[in-house]
């Protein structure tokens, strides 16, 4: 990969970035996100 | 030294909220809706943010969501600017393995074929199973979480389970489980450098596809490069660098990069490096 495409394949991406933060967050996912992470995750210590 | 320095200070920020350990708590604040860009399980007493990839599962198993663009953005845009420079300087679990290593034995080198198996393990555990396997309300479990990862087992098993008494009467056949692929982590690192981020993190496999892009990059001189094999040699992560400068497995630890006698090789974001080594050198 050259440096010009890989200066226009990290555009693409940072925009991408942006745009999937922007949507995730007004759909609602950084509650759940939230929910989760301030829950005792009983899966993840090995009880779940 | 300066990426020791680096990574203790990531671990501390990850994991600030020490005093959680005493009374078995996690903490609760708002932090915890941003993700950390490194592994650092969420269910730590002391982790101030939530994990990505535990995040990632818990929005893809979700009764609303099958895919989770904000956690995905946030994973894109750590990559796109970072790479795998995460894993070699910001992640918790990749100084956790380091300081493991460095207890004395025989260095084992890692076959190849074990480095294809964290991508399975993200499709699979990450992607497939939290969507697939639900139950009759739609919502999936986090299977990486569950099945495999050794930091959480580490940094909340242990710990809660060793305040929480009800919680102990309810172990059983998964905590075994859970503790003897920490045990495996243990073992393997002790002998094989970042066993488990080589293998097994989905993290590492993420951050490993957007290492050809990120802005932190490792860039070779070829006018200047002698082919003396010295940064071959040195690299803990097995990688060539003159071959292979954007290879997945590099964590950009940058020593490579220290020992090339020519200064053949820049780390980072800018070029400025091997500007200032040469400078450095002249002196």
């Amino acid at each position: 990969m050259n440096s010009r495409s890989k200066c226009f394949a990290r555009i693409i991406i940072a925009v991408t970035a942006c745009g999937f933060l922007v949507y995730g967050t007004a759909r609602g996912e950084v509650e759940i996100v939230l929910n989760k992470a301030v829950n005792i995750c009983l899966e993840c210590i090995g009880l779940g | 030294m300066k990426r020791k320095i680096v990574q203790i200070i990531a671990f501390g920020y990850s994991n600030a909220h020490l005093l959680n350990f005493k009374g078995g708590k996690i903490y609760q604040g708002k932090w915890k809706q941003f993700c950390n860009p490194g592994l650092n399980c969420y269910s730590c007493p002391a982790a101030g943010f939530a994990c990505p990839i535990g995040a990632l599962q818990a929005v893809n198993g979700s009764m609303e969501f099958q895919f989770s663009f904000y956690v995905v953005g946030v994973l894109l845009a750590f990559g796109v600017l970072l790479g795998r420079a995460v894993c070699g300087w910001l992640c918790p679990f990749g100084l956790i393995q380091e300081l493991i290593h460095r207890i004395p034995s025989p260095k084992l080198r890692l076959k190849k074929i074990f480095l294809y198996l964290k991508y399975l393990v993200l499709v699979v555990f990450v992607f497939v199973l939290p969507v697939t396997a639900t139950n009759y309300m739609g919502m999936g479990k986090p299977a990486f979480c569950q099945y495999i990862c050794p930091a959480g087992t580490l940094q909340g098993g242990i710990p809660l389970l060793g305040t929480h008494e009800e919680l102990r009467r309810t172990i059983g056949a998964l905590f075994s489980l859970k503790m003897a692929i920490l045990l495996l982590t243990i073992v393997g690192c002790i002998f094989i450098y970042r066993f488990f981020c080589r293998t097994l993190c989905p993290l590492g496999a993420i951050y490993g596809l957007m290492n050809k892009v990120s802005l932190c990059h490792l860039e070779v001189d070829k006018n200047r490069c002698v082919n003396c094999g010295k940064c071959k040699n040195i690299c803990k992560m097995e990688v060539d660098p003159v071959r292979e400068p954007d290879s997945a497995e590099c964590i950009r630890c940058g020593a490579c990069a220290q020992i090339c006698p020519k200064n053949a090789i820049d780390v980072g974001l800018t070029k400025q490096d091997r500007k200032c080594r040469d400078a450095e050198k002249s002196v």
